[in-house]
């Protein structure tokens, strides 16, 4: 559809997928995250109801913890965190995420920051949302090199959280923990089922033809573009300022 | 407490010592890196609390490294920690991985003067599979089953951070960065950096009182005004990115770490 960006599309699925959460939080560099969970905060106060509180790690402004960067995975541990964002160097076909680096641990030939809080957030937070825009064989793998959180647990370790979805800059997969295993369902705009075939290294269940994501409507575009992308400027001044450009560039 | 200056605060360092250290944005006592290697001390088993930055690249590229405890190692916007992950690659440091709330729980066991503290979460990740110091057990409260990860104590040697300020009795300010204080819990010897020493007792006021560590696990404070840049220190001044980037690009290579260092201008602009 002209008019409508790429990243506008995951931001609106995102704000989609967390509809009905009380509390969700944002990892420091995730502005396409924060942004959906904006919108839907948007999107709620305009009908008249309240929208989920948003807690951005290091950001000051919308961080609420009083008791030092502990008080995040406490709160998760309390169940009182209900969305949260992982990315991965490395997603599979099981909801493994990989987040150490490729190759023999511990002498990962790409080594990549480490595991942060995911080995114990994906467990206690019930609807974690696998975003990586980068929809490649290299990313999306058949088995990662290493487990940082599994997206499954065996039969009598606790788990109250864990994956519901996983978004890329081509589609939106449903995770099923009874497989377990991802379920396309939906293409992106300008994308195939084809190309995610090829894009994607581990298999997937898909409908014969599946059906395009969602796009927002004129409404949602608004308040996106308004207030949302402003308070976005306040945590991710450059991320603003580049979707500011970006649409400069389309027929919006 | 002892009213000190840097290089004599990096004399308490010694070889082998097990040093923990904060995150980017709790605190950073950047104004300690330079003395730490000045003085040379190695083998430093390091803790990230719970993850470590540019503080933990200069002293593994410095070669004073032996073991990195962490949850994550980056420089954040300006991308991977190179010196970091260049003695990754060669197994030049021995990496205990971990993630945020198990360093947390670590430091909370010594806090309490605990063995451990359980944690839920890990059970099937390689992190688990690599720490053979964590161990798993059935919940002895349960009726069976219900498997839990232990954290032994993580009782570290020293503990150096940044903050605001300090008074003159030896009172540190760290508002609500929490961690700082679980790290002086947990640590033998507390060395801070502060921006300024203020005369009033900052236990005086309940509104200060708070956010303060008492001077009783302070060892030393040492004034050093901009001492976390080019990190920021929050409620004073933000991070210097370009000079982070700057680093990054440098420390690239080994060489080029050696060449940033030795540059004289350490100092903001």
């Amino acid at each position: 559809m002209a008019g409508v960006l790429p990243r506008e599309v995951l931001i609106c699925t995102i704000a989609r997928l967390l509809d009905g959460v009380r509390h969700v939080a944002v990892g420091a560099s995730s502005p396409i995250p924060a942004a959906g969970a904006m919108l839907l905060r948007a999107m709620k106060e305009a009908g008249g109801t309240i929208g989920p509180r948003i807690s951005i790690l290091g950001s000051v402004e919308h961080n609420f913890f009083t008791n030092g960067s502990a008080e995040l995975f406490d709160c998760a541990g309390q169940g009182r965190i209900d969305a949260f964002f992982l990315g991965g160097g490395q997603i599979d076909g099981f909801g493994n995420v990989n987040l150490v680096g490729t190759g023999d641990y511990p002498r990962s030939s790409v080594r990549w920051p480490g595991s942060f809080g995911s080995a114990y957030l994906y467990f206690v937070v019930p609807r974690v949302i696998l975003f990586r825009e980068e929809h490649t064989p290299r990313v999306l793998v058949e088995k990662v090199d290493f487990i940082s959180a599994p997206g499954v647990s065996q039969d009598g370790v606790f788990r109250s959280g864990g994956p519901i979805a996983l978004l890329t800059g081509k589609g939106l997969f449903r995770f099923d923990k009874t497989r377990p295993g991802f379920h396309l369902e939906s293409v992106h705009p300008g994308h195939d089922l084809a190309e995610i075939r090829q894009a994607t290294g581990f298999r997937f269940e898909h409908d014969a033809e599946p059906r395009q994501t969602a796009l927002p409507d004129r409404a949602t575009l608004d308040l996106l573009r308004g207030r949302v992308f402003d308070e976005l400027a306040e945590t991710y001044p450059e991320f603003a300022a580049q979707m500011q450009r970006d649409l400069g560039t389309v027929d919006a | 407490m002892v009213l000190s200056e840097p290089r004599a605060m990096a004399k308490h360092i010694e070889p082998g010592m097990r040093v923990a250290l904060p995150v980017d944005y709790a605190g950073v006592s950047m104004a300690m890196t330079r003395p730490i290697i000045e003085h040379g001390a190695g083998d430093l088993d390091l803790v990230c609390v719970p993850t470590g930055g540019l503080q933990v690249d200069q002293l593994v590229g410095a070669g004073l490294v032996r073991t990195v405890e962490t949850s994550a190692v980056s420089l954040g916007e300006a991308g991977g920690a190179p010196r970091f992950n260049a003695a990754v690659k060669e197994g030049a440091v021995r990496l205990k991985d971990a993630t945020c709330p198990a360093i947390h729980a670590g430091l909370m066991a010594a806090q309490k003067g605990s063995p451990f503290m359980p944690l839920r979460g890990l059970i099937g990740t390689d992190l688990l599979r690599h720490r053979d110091d964590w161990r798993v057990v059935d919940n002895p409260l349960a009726d069976g089953g219900d498997p839990i990860v232990l954290i032994p104590a993580i009782k570290p040697d020293v503990a150096i951070f940044h903050v605001p300020m300090a008074d003159r009795f030896g009172n540190v300010w760290i508002g609500r960065r929490r961690e700082l204080a679980a790290m002086a819990y947990a640590s033998r010897t507390v060395l801070v950096t502060v921006e300024r020493i203020v005369e009033e007792n900052l236990l005086a006021d309940e509104l200060s009182a708070a956010g303060v560590l008492p001077a009783l696990y302070v060892t030393a404070v040492a004034r050093a005004p901009q001492g976390a840049w080019p990190y920021g220190l929050w409620g004073e001044y933000p991070a210097d990115g370009a000079e982070i980037a700057r680093y990054a690009k440098a420390a690239r290579t080994a060489d080029g770490f050696s060449a940033y260092m030795a540059e004289a201008q350490m100092e903001p602009a």
